[in-house]
Parts: structure tokens; sequence; C-alpha cells
């Protein structure tokens, strides 16, 4: 154990006794990083020292780091000093009834159709409901359980199956990959963790709604899905509830492993803050998702829908790495007022044969700014390898913008890359097609809309695609006319 | 039921439309023709409400109400339809879904039960017979890759499903060949109805002579230079324009008054 590792050990002590149990109010770390604050959050967390230590190496390499500034979005310097990085949820904020929510954030989640149940549970209200969905997800771990799924929170991870954790953590992010990932691997708090054993078939979706519970710990997670020889899973993430909090940092690191013959399908339904009208506030979405289609034949897929942030910054990528194995990639973006959106994937092709599709559909409206950013990679190794791109966007309005960049590197002779790319607008042609047919403005938007970007939603589940459409109209609200 | 009365109208500030009056009663089919640049589509957009165009003077009522107040949507919600002579592309929307929102738009405004899936598939498959149209069309983005004549023809069947009370087409029967154009005509005859009019803008006496208008007008430099009955059109096609408008001349007197 390091000496200040040791310190901190006592520090925590003190703290704890101080503020930390005696009242949930004042749950939080001191504001800033170092390594007596990381050394913190594990104690608090009860965690080995094995990831303490991971966590300091992780921070140590990250103060060696500086800020990446090649990627096309503009945003004031972030102050890291003066980011809380531990606070647990504050109940004195949470609302007690829902007549108390914000109006805005209560006429959003009825046009997203959520129940009151829901919006209840959303914003953090009525105890019993957050008892309610605890109930309702034992039930689930229960029928999981029984068909040999692990599905549950990092830290219950962590305590529960450590040797999976450290088996699997940073086997597809490690901390040295870029600035955030380092930093989340230093800070992270919580998340998810999914391991489905060899040959089962997850018998249900899996998803996460429950990190936008709480306002103040949800910017650093960590989700780790091992899908054994065979096993195949569908995960949702999602976050159907707008976040009212200003220029929120969340960078989560989402790390997918997947063994011979197995499936991982990984969707995302993103709709954080975007910030307001004029641009003021809205949460930072700099996030890396990657998968490592270890196994032959193993097969994973993202699925993304971003709707929300006020900068999106992410590149879900697959590491094709088994024989025949496939990567894909599906994504609608939206930026809208004045969001800022840099997205794409990585498809890294190793392994023979291997396959890989990239279908992305970038919507423009106000003076939103959309960027395309995608490498498709084949080794030397990658003897037959596949790529298919495409990339659409969608203009509307003459205030915002459309941006591609593909990267594409082959040092293989036999493997095949293929780019297309389209740019359209929604234009007053069509408008006033649709609305000579007796079709509102805003009907004829999201339909047009909905119809660009159809590919992708086909791709999600059932209801996530409902839920997906919706989310659209919502983001679109107001884009024309 | 419909009275255009001294209608000038412009775009990006030149006048296209010099005072142009026209009547148009229950039940009647009535033909425009003309010269290029005479006006004719800005008529037709001028009455569906298309935005660039500017009325500066005069007045349109429909059943008697001020139909330049309404927007688009509410002119179609009050029976107003325009066959585009180019109808436009919709990518990734089916013209079925397409079809099937306007026809509820159209009823949920005026306050019917929106029709279910299976109802209006059977609505849309006793049309499309009448216009002779392939069922893949339908499942197909809207006018997405489709031809000329597969387009017009998509025109047709959306008024045959909308049913409106008042057509404009607008040279829908431009690029038709033979057996098309009397689909076309078809389509509107089929239509033909006491409490139903419409507004035919052509070039061609062809079609006129499928559809039998109960009045022709010739339209030159924005103004109806002459009325007539279905014979003008054959007077027109022998003579052309040049021969019922002089240049300078004064217009004939129009004589839609008396066609009620």
């Amino acid at each position: 154990m390091s000496t200040a590792r040791a310190e901190v050990a006592e520090l925590a002590g003190r703290e704890y006794a101080y503020g930390f149990s005696t009242d949930l109010d004042t749950d939080f770390a001191p504001r800033g990083l170092s390594e007596e604050v990381i050394a913190l959050i594990s104690a608090k967390k009860g965690e080995p020292d094995w990831l303490c230590d991971w966590r300091l190496g992780a921070y140590r390499h990250w103060r060696t780091l500086t800020e990446p500034s090649w990627q096309n979005v503009t945003y004031p310097p972030i102050a890291y000093d003066d980011i809380i990085y531990y606070a647990a949820p504050k109940k004195k904020a949470a609302p007690s009834s829902l007549d108390e929510v914000d109006p805005e954030v209560r006429a959003m989640f009825d046009k997203l159709g959520i129940s009151l149940a829901e919006q209840e549970r959303l914003s953090g209200v009525a105890v019993d409901a957050v008892v309610d969905s605890v109930s309702v997800a034992t039930t689930f771990q229960a029928r999981l359980a029984e068909a040999g799924v692990i599905f549950c929170s990092f830290s219950q991870a962590v305590r529960d199956h450590p040797d999976l954790v450290r088996a699997y953590l940073g086997s597809v992010v490690p901390f040295r990959d870029n600035f955030f990932a380092a930093l989340n691997s230093a800070v992270f708090t919580d998340g998810s963790f999914c391991y489905v054993p060899k040959g089962v078939r997850c018998p249900m979706e899996l998803s996460t709604y429950f990190r936008i519970n709480a306002a103040g710990t949800g910017q650093f997670e960590r989700t780790l899905i091992v899908a054994e020889e065979g096993a195949s899973v569908s995960y949702l993430e999602g976050c159907t509830a707008p976040m009212r909090d200003e220029h929120q940092l969340h960078a989560a690191v989402v790390e997918l492993v997947a063994m011979d013959d197995a499936t991982i399908k990984y969707s995302t339904v993103q709709n954080w803050y975007p910030g307001d009208a004029e641009g003021r506030g809205g949460v930072y979405n700099f996030v890396t998702k990657r998968g490592r289609a270890a196994g032959a034949r193993s097969k994973i897929s993202w699925t993304q829908v971003e709707t929300g942030s006020a900068i999106t910054w992410k590149y879900p990528g697959v590491v094709l790495q088994g024989d025949g194995s496939v990567g894909e990639f599906y994504s609608v973006a939206v930026s809208a007022g004045h969001q800022q959106a840099d997205t794409g994937t990585k498809m890294i092709h190793i392994g023979k044969d291997t396959r890989s599709t990239i279908v992305s559909k970038a919507i423009s409206t106000g003076h939103g700014q959309n960027t395309y950013r995608g490498l498709v990679k084949m080794l030397r190794s990658a003897e037959g390898a596949r790529n298919h791109t495409r990339c659409d966007s969608l203009l509307i309005g003459g205030d915002c913008g459309a941006h591609t960049f593909p990267y594409v590197e082959v040092k293989h002779p036999t493997a095949q890359v293929e780019h297309e790319a389209t740019t359209s607008k929604v234009s007053d042609d069509q408008l006033f097609y649709a609305r000579q047919r007796g079709i509102s403005e805003e009907e004829a938007t999201s339909m047009i809309v909905n119809g660009f970007c159809r590919e992708v939603f086909r791709e999600l589940p059932m209801e996530f695609a409902v839920e997906a459409q919706r989310l659209l109209s919502v983001s679109l609200e107001g884009a024309v006319g | 039921m419909l009275v255009v009365d001294d209608l000038h109208a412009s775009i990006g500030g030149t006048e296209i439309l010099h005072g142009l009056s026209l009547e148009i009663g229950d039940g009647e089919i009535h033909a425009v023709m003309g010269p290029n640049g005479s006006g004719k589509s800005t008529l037709a957009h001028v009455l569906a409400g298309r935005d660039p165009y500017q009325v500066t003077a005069g007045r349109v009522l429909y059943d008697g109400a001020d139909l330049l107040a309404m927007t688009p949507e509410e002119r179609a919600a009050a029976g107003v339809f325009l066959g585009f002579q180019h109808p436009v592309e919709i990518p990734g929307v089916p013209t079925m879904y397409f079809l099937r929102t306007a026809l509820n738009a159209l009823r949920r405004a005026r306050h019917h039960e929106e029709l279910g899936p299976v109802e209006f598939l059977a609505l849309v498959d006793a049309k499309r017979r009448l216009v002779d149209m392939d069922r893949s069309l339908l499942d197909r983005a809207v006018n997405d890759g489709f031809s000329g004549g597969e387009r017009k023809r998509n025109e047709i069947l959306q008024m045959l499903v909308l049913e409106p009370r008042l057509a404009v087409l607008d040279e829908t029967d431009s690029g038709l060949d033979i057996d098309a154009l009397r689909v076309v005509a078809a389509g509107v005859r089929s239509l033909r109805a006491p409490h139903r009019s419409a507004v035919v803008i052509t070039h061609h006496r062809r079609l006129l002579d499928h559809l039998v208008p109960d009045q022709v007008h010739v339209l030159a430099g924005g103004r109806i230079v002459r009325s007539g009955g279905a014979d003008l059109a054959a007077e027109l096609e022998a003579h052309g324009y040049a021969g019922v408008h002089e240049p300078g001349a004064e217009p004939h007197p129009v004589s839609t008054a008396t066609a009620r």
C-alpha cells in the first residue's frame, strides 16, 4: 500500500466521521481531483486495493495528458478542479411531489408518453416509486440468476465478482486510451456490469435507466459487458429524461467483450439536457465506448440515437479480433439549437473475413453542427475483410452544418472498403407538398426526418424505436417555420 | 364555389398575375390554357397557398370564405387539392404511410374518426386500380425513383383518396402517353359530382377531349383573355394562342359570369 493511500484512508475516516454518514445531504467529496480524493472515493466504496491502485495509476497517467482539441467542437475550458467527483443523491434537492417538478420537464415527459409512475421515478420523487423500482429490479435479477446471467451495479460486481471485474476491466478501453478514459478510470463512481455465461441467451433485454435518478453521480459511470462463448445479450442504455444541470461533464466508459460465436447488441437512446435556446448549460457527453469481438464469428452491434447533450463526442467502436467476426454501427445524431455533435465509430479489423457495417444519419437544425468521424482500419492480418459505410446528412434550415471525416487505412490487399455519403435538405418543396395534403408543418418535418432515420430505427428494439421517434419529434419541435 | 376577383400576384417582386378573375360553380370543370409564362402555375400555387408567391391585390372566395387567409393545410382541410406539375420526392417515407397520414389529418380537421390501417388499405386498393397503379409503388418512398408517369398517377391516386371538393390540376397531363392520359382523365371524371369542381391547367387539348370541360379559359399575360365552351380548346389548337390575344390588344371581355 502506498503512503498516499494510507494517508487517504485516514482522511477518509475523518471525512466519514464529519460528514458522510450522518447527513446524506453533505455526502460528497471535496471539490477537485487529487490522489487523496481518488483514494477517498475508493475507500468510500469499500474497494479492494488492486482497484484503488488501478484508479491511482489512471490518475497519474491522466495528469500527464492534455485535453484533446482535434474534435470539431468548441467549448470553454473545463475547470477540472472545480468538479465534485463524488456526490451521493441529495435528498433535499428531490421534489416531494410531481407538482414541484419543473413544468417544462413535465411537459417533456408528457410528450414522450412516459407514465406517471415512471415520471415520478425519473424525477426522483416518491420514495415508494423508488422502492417499487428496486423490487422490480430484484424480480428481474432472480429470473436472470436462474439463467446464470449476472446483471448488477458496477459496485456490487466489484464486491461480489471481483475476479471477473479484474479480468476484464480496462481490457478493451485501457486507461491509457485517451484523456477522458483516463479520467473516468480514476474517478468512476458506478455503472453496470453484465456477465452472460457460455451458451446462454439472456432471457430478456437488459436496460439501465437508473443512472439518471441521481443527478450528482451520473457523470462518470462505467459499464462492462462480457458474453462468453455462444452467449447473446441485448442491452439498452436509456436516458429518456432531460437533465437540468448546468454544463455537466459526462465522461463514461463502456467496454464490451464477446467470445466465440457470442453476440452483444448495445442500444443507446441519449437525451441529456442539451442546453437552453441560447446555448447556455447542457451536458458535455464525452464518452468512450468500445467492443472487442474477441472470438471467432462473434458479433458486436452498436445502435445509438443521440438527441441530447450540448456537445456529443463519442465513437463507439469494435475491435474485430476473431476470424469472421462482425461489427455494426447504426447511428442517428441530432444537433438542434446550439448543440454540437462529433460522433462516429472505429472499426478495427484484425481477424480474417471480418465484416463491418456503418450507417450514420446526422440531422442538423437551428445552429447545430454535426460531424461524422469514422475510422475503418484493416490490419495486415485482415485477409478478406470488408466494410461498408453509409453517411447521410440531413439539414433543416440555413444556419446549421454537416461535416464528414472518414478515415480509411487498409493494409491487406484483399480487404474491401466502401464509403457512400449524401447530404440532403428538408426542402420547402417537401414541406409544402405535405401541407397541401393537409399534414401540418410539424408533423411533416417529423415524418420526413423519421423517414430519413428509418434504417437505424429498424435496428432498435421495438419500444425503444417508438421512444426514439417521439424523442426526435420533440427535439425538432420548432425547428422549421 | 370559387370566385377569383381581380387577383394580382407576384414572385420575387415580379408581378405575374395582373388582375385575374374567374368564377367556378359547383360541379363544374374549368380548363385553363395558355402559353408558357402566362401565369398558369402561379394561379395554381396561389390557390394552394405556396409561400414565395405574394398576393398584392384582389381576393379569392372559396364557398364565401377568404381562401387567401388560410394556411395550406387549412385549405386542404377545406377540400382544396393541388395536383403538382412536379411532384416532390420524400425519401424514406412510404407512399402508403404518407397518404394515410394525409387522409387522417384531413379527417381529424373535419372531426371525423381516423381510418385504421386495414380500412385504409381496402380504400387505397380500390382507388389504385382506377389509376392502374402497381401495388409495389405504394410501399416505396413518396415519388422516390418514380417515373414521370408514375408520379402523375400517384397525384391522381392521392386526389381520389382525399376526395377534394376543389381539385386544381397543374399540367398533370404533361409528359404522359395516351394510356396514362386516359387514366388521368378517368380519375378526374370519377370524382365528378354536383358538389365537386375542378380547375384543369393544361397546354394540350388531348386531356380536355377526355374530360369535356364546362368552360375553357385562355390565360395570357397574367389575365384571362378569353373564355368559352369546350370547343375553344379545338380552336386554340388550330390557331394557337396568338389568335386569341395580340400583345397590346384589349383582352376579350371575361364571360365567366354566365357560367354558374
